[in-house]
């Protein structure tokens, strides 16, 4: 297979004069895991903006798997397979649990816009959401407006309209963002389970994270890619080391 | 467990059974009942001019509800949609007086698709945008179709209107003696089609566009990342809502057999605005309650006094601010506090409530009425008459009771006010309690 499941090449993005990415290339292979680490700033929220629609970039060219995107609404890619999170939860917050799952797996169950059918009669639909809502373990709460969940109740649920649609590229923006270390161990488990053969991409601050989940590690400072490879070979890159992640691993303790 | 479909082992895949809904069967079934029998209770032919006007208004209002409630669109225009239905029925009656072989009773069906054809023009230009610059656009589009109103008399009227006759056609019904002559008959398919519109609508929700209107009212966003196109489901909603606007429309044609412009005006819009949300949004059924209330204050309360749009203006500032979810939420509350066995504890609270807020309501509108009456109907004397009390408006002593009464109901009201606060906040605590034990039985 030459095709990447995406592939970022010179992305660039300027708000007026201010260039926040600065020729990003990144190619992920299918059923990878990439983490995009770098200090705040470098731009790693404007980038999945970027490729999921929301921002249109100055420049350059973002493919997914094989198809050009740039210009298509976020509608249009998601259509396509390309399902994210948000880093501040994004979530339908009067409808309940059980609908939120359900609303975002509609379009991609091939019902669209349909109304000539209740949704009481799609049963393979709510079997699927029944299913995807005990996984992300939010069961008790399925009649709970999305509003009165708990912080990483909404953080999960989150995830789970994320990748109730089927989509094969995930973009997960600090996913464990605000938890606790329980929580977050917890999560990560959660977010490995769910994604299974689905390339990831994920932004995450916590070191620990990054490298029990990442198959490489895209390390983004000032708006450009300067490292991609395996984690080990990533914490070696005395370029990363330099720039970011030696003070980072020293604070962390370095796992 | 990321494949539930194959690997899920029979036995722990979801249970599917559900037996008829009781519940919903009884409801409806006493809404046909309630439709069917309302016109023995209401014998006068006052009061079936009041029921059929309620009945045309609840589909009006529901069809409102589709965009306020369902989608969260804010519409200051949706008049013309009943509006231009009702001009296109009475122009589609004068044609059956002509010849045409439509039976009368499916000119509402006309006035619909008028609806629905006018929703998909006007439509495809106030849904471009959401939010504040869709509620602009409706109001400029239903100004603008006002005006082109009095522009083409040949198919408005002009200032005068067109009217037309209901009783002609023919039809098998119309050979049998369904003539639409008397006003009865006009009632039973009004309230046919509004059982109809409302089995209808309230299935829409019930389906894969209808729940995504709600996801894009809640987050417009995140629907357009779970693969909408919002726009698009703004547009089709607004046309599902205009095809039963459209509808209403073709009934009043039907009872009033006029149009005139004045049916296209913003007012109009605004009213249906108003009383849909007096009824309540966020229940299906709300805006049936704020179309009894809408022909209550138009047709009655308009009767009793001349300052009635002051009053309706108070009710809904009150609303707004401290019942937003209308009356129906009210209602639901209470019912919430029946089922959790709560109701008992507030029955001395409203009783009080209720005793002194009358007495205070009464110096209010003795207030109001003799100010309006100093104001504006100076020429009609002083002498004015607040439920069965006479007040002299040109009396000291008047305005002193009259303000008495007013503040003393108040006070007496705001005591037993905060006593229904405190018994209401304890059992909101109980209830909550109650939910979370719920919960956790639920494995």
């Amino acid at each position: 297979m030459s095709t990447y499941a995406l592939e970022l090449s010179n992305v660039t993005k300027s708000f007026g004069k201010t260039a926040i990415i600065r020729g990003v290339n990144l190619a992920v292979s299918k059923g990878e895991r990439v983490a995009v680490i770098g200090p705040n700033g470098a731009g790693k929220s404007t980038l999945f903006n970027l490729i999921s629609g929301r921002f249109e970039p100055t420049s350059g060219s973002i493919k997914l798997h094989g198809t050009e995107i740039i210009g298509q609404r976020p509608y249009e890619i998601s259509r396509r397979g390309l399902a994210r999170s948000f880093q501040i939860t994004n979530i339908f917050s009067r409808l309940s649990v059980f609908e939120n799952l359900r609303c975002a797996a509609l379009y991609a169950s091939g019902q669209k816009y349909s109304f000539w059918k209740p949704l009481s009669k799609l049963t393979e639909l709510n079997d699927r959401t029944e299913a995807l809502m005990a996984s992300i373990e939010l069961k008790r709460r399925r009649d709970v407006p999305a509003s009165l969940l708990t912080y990483s109740e909404q953080r999960a649920l989150e995830v789970g309209i994320t990748i109730a649609g089927g989509g094969d590229v995930i973009l997960l923006d600090e996913p464990t963002a605000g938890m606790s270390h329980s929580e977050t161990d917890r999560f990560v488990h959660l977010i490995r389970t769910v994604t299974v053969g689905k390339t990831l991409l994920t932004v995450e601050h916590d070191m620990g994270v990054v490298f029990g989940l990442a198959d490489r590690i895209a390390v983004l400072v000032y708006g450009e890619v300067i490292a991609f490879d395996t984690p080990d070979k990533v914490r070696a890159d005395p370029k990363v080391q330099e720039a970011y992640l030696g003070a980072v691993l020293e604070s962390e303790g370095a796992h | 467990m990321t494949s539930p479909n194959s690997s899920t082992p029979s036995a722990l895949r979801p249970l599917h059974f559900k037996p008829l809904n009781g519940v919903r069967i009884v409801v409806w079934t006493t809404y046909a009942l309630i439709l069917l029998a309302l016109p023995l209770v209401a014998q006068s032919s006052f009061a079936l001019t009041l029921l059929c006007m309620t009945g045309i208004a609840a589909v009006a209002c529901l069809s409102y509800n589709m965009l306020l409630g369902q989608a969260g669109m804010l519409s200051f225009g949706h008049a013309v949609y009943t509006g231009l239905g009702t001009f296109v029925a009475i122009q589609t009656m004068n044609k059956i007086l002509g010849g045409w072989p439509l039976p009368m009773w499916l000119v509402p069906l006309v006035g619909g698709f008028a609806g629905l054809g006018f929703g998909a023009l006007l439509g495809y230009v106030t849904t471009r945008k959401a939010g504040t610059p869709f509620s602009m656009i409706t109001l400029g589009v239903g100004e603008l179709v006002f005006a082109s109103a009095l522009m083409f008399p040949e198919f408005f009227g002009g200032e005068a209107g067109i009217n037309s006759n209901r009783t002609g056609g023919t039809g098998w019904l119309h050979d049998l003696g369904l003539t639409f002559g008397p006003q009865i008959q006009v009632y039973y398919l009004i309230a046919i089609y509004l059982f109809i519109c409302t089995a209808a609508m309230y299935a829409f929700t019930m389906t894969p566009l209808g729940r995504i209107a709600n996801a894009v009212r809640d987050n417009a966003e995140r629907a357009e990342f779970v693969g909408y196109d919002t726009r698009w489901v703004r547009y089709l909603i607004v046309m599902v809502s205009s095809f039963f606007a459209g509808v209403a429309g073709g009934l009043t044609a039907l009872n009033v057999e006029a149009a005139t412009a004045d049916l296209l005006h913003g007012v109009r819009s605004g009213g249906y605005l108003l009383f849909t949300f007096l009824g309540g949004v966020g229940f299906f059924f709300g805006p049936i309650i704020g179309a009894v209330l809408l022909v209550f204050s138009l047709v009655v309360l308009s009767e009793i006094t001349k300052a009635w749009q002051l009053y309706v203006g108070v009710i809904f500032l009150i609303m707004v601010v401290y019942a937003p979810g209308g009356f129906s939420a009210l209602l639901m509350l209470n019912l919430r506090r029946i089922k959790y066995g709560e109701w008992r504890k507030m029955r001395w609270p409203y009783a009080g409530m209720m005793f002194f807020g009358l007495i205070a309501l009464w110096g209010i509108a003795a207030i109001v009425e003799m100010a309006y009456q100093i104001q504006v109907a100076a020429g009609s004397g002083s002498e004015v008459t607040i439920a069965g009390i006479a007040l002299d408006s040109s009396s000291h002593t008047s305005w002193a009771v009259a303000i008495a009464v007013m503040v003393a109901g108040g006070a007496a009201f705001e005591y037993w006010r905060r006593k229904f606060a405190k018994v209401w906040s304890d059992g909101e605590e109980r209830i909550a309690e109650a939910a979370k034990k719920a919960e956790a039985a639920i494995v």
